[in-house]
């Protein structure tokens, strides 16, 4: 496989079929961990990890599973992963761990993780998986940073924790649960406008 | 009393949906006609008090005693996953119309990250069976209003004229939105 085709798959999971934007795939994490820019990145860059592990062994052992349990192992696969990210956060960034908090043992349900096992990694080979795996994450935590960022500079008018507006500025509603919603509406369909200009 | 709380307090104020951003994807996916919600939202409230019930049970009488609670994510997607299988195979042979009914849904609940959510939060949130069954039921009750509601209002929806990038997805969302907003008015009434 040359190195063309690898960033190609890679960019594919990017933009064109960005799991969120696009794909609409993902969405309780992507509107519940999105309170700012930081949980954003922690979410996507976690959700990375493990697609990017798991896309990899399950084209590895793609022929070793039986087609009839194949979703069984591919939940089991996710899960060590999952399981494994959830002990490392919470022994080095445990204020994150926190922040965080449900939606991490619930990335084994993140539709996008199964999904890309199912529809990808359980076709290709391991170097595509790898990088198909690595786009997908990367679309992901780039979409999650986004909203994050969008809505932390509306709600409390700082981005990462520094502060942009000057003091007293928030629309406070953009940190709660309605601001998740509406933010992400219109960030979709400015992309929908985007893509097709 | 305390049930009553539990109840009102996952229902309205803490609603699974429009506060726990939990259970989206068939929030925005099955919600396109009233029909189709009311039958989600009986095949996830089935699935996720008997999934509740079992993963309590496990977490209590194996993961507990045996010290390997870090096992948690693992066994209860695993539960979860199997107990949905059974459902579908018994409710196939025993009530043919209510696998009509709830069927096509099945399947669809093993990725609901409402089910596995509820699972792991009766169980940081320490409650005993009897509050676990009625906390998993009243989030249930959530859900399905929320998506009752929902699917009634984009049934209204469909017939504006938007547009072109709002249609579909967005505007959906833009009115969730506003649905979260207005169960915000429940906060506050229970602590």
């Amino acid at each position: 496989m040359s190195q063309n085709s690898g960033m190609k798959t890679m960019l594919n999971g990017i933009i064109k079929e960005n799991p969120v934007f696009v794909l609409l795939l993902g969405m309780c994490p992507t509107l519940g961990t999105t309170s700012s820019a930081v949980n954003g990145l922690g979410m996507g860059l976690a959700t990375t990890f493990v697609l990017l592990s798991a896309n990899v062994v399950v084209s590895l052992l793609k022929n070793i599973i039986p087609d009839k349990v194949r979703i069984p192992a591919f939940i089991v696969v996710i899960a060590t992963f999952v399981t494994l990210v959830e002990m490392v956060m919470q022994a080095y960034v445990p204020a994150l761990y926190d922040s965080l908090g449900l939606f991490i043992p619930l990335i084994v349900v993140n539709c996008i993780v199964l999904g890309r096992a199912e529809a990808f990694a359980a076709k290709n080979t391991v170097g595509k998986s790898f990088f198909d795996g690595l786009g997908m994450g990367l679309g992901f935590t780039m979409a999650l940073t986004l909203l994050g960022t969008v809505r932390e500079l509306l709600g409390t008018g700082k981005v990462f924790s520094m502060t942009i507006f000057p003091e007293n500025y928030g629309m406070l509603l953009f940190v709660l649960a309605p601001g998740a919603f509406i933010a992400l509406a219109y960030l979709i369909a400015i992309f929908n406008k985007l893509k097709k200009a | 009393m305390t049930y009553v709380l539990i109840f009102i307090s996952a229902v309205f104020v803490n609603n699974i949906v429009l506060s726990q951003f939990l259970g989206i994807c068939p929030f925005l996916g099955v919600s396109k006609k009233v029909e189709t919600a009311l039958g989600m939202a009986g095949a996830v409230a089935f699935v996720l008090t008997i999934a509740t019930i079992f993963t309590f049970i496990v977490q209590k009488s194996v993961l507990e005693p045996l010290n390997i609670t870090y096992l948690q994510t693992i066994s209860f997607i695993l539960i979860i996953a199997a107990l949905v299988q059974m459902v579908e195979i018994i409710l196939k042979k025993i009530s043919p119309a209510l696998y009509q009914a709830l069927g096509v849904f099945l399947p669809l609940i093993t990725t609901n990250c409402a089910v596995l959510g509820v699972a792991i939060m009766v169980i940081q949130k320490d409650f005993d069976l009897a509050s676990s069954v009625v906390f998993a039921i009243s989030t249930a009750i959530g859900f399905g209003l929320a998506l009752v509601l929902f699917a009634g209002i984009r049934e209204q929806l469909n017939m504006l004229n938007l547009p072109k990038g709002m249609k579909g997805i967005p505007s959906a969302l833009l009115t969730a939105g506003l649905l979260a907003m207005a169960f915000m008015g429940f906060a506050g009434i229970v602590k």
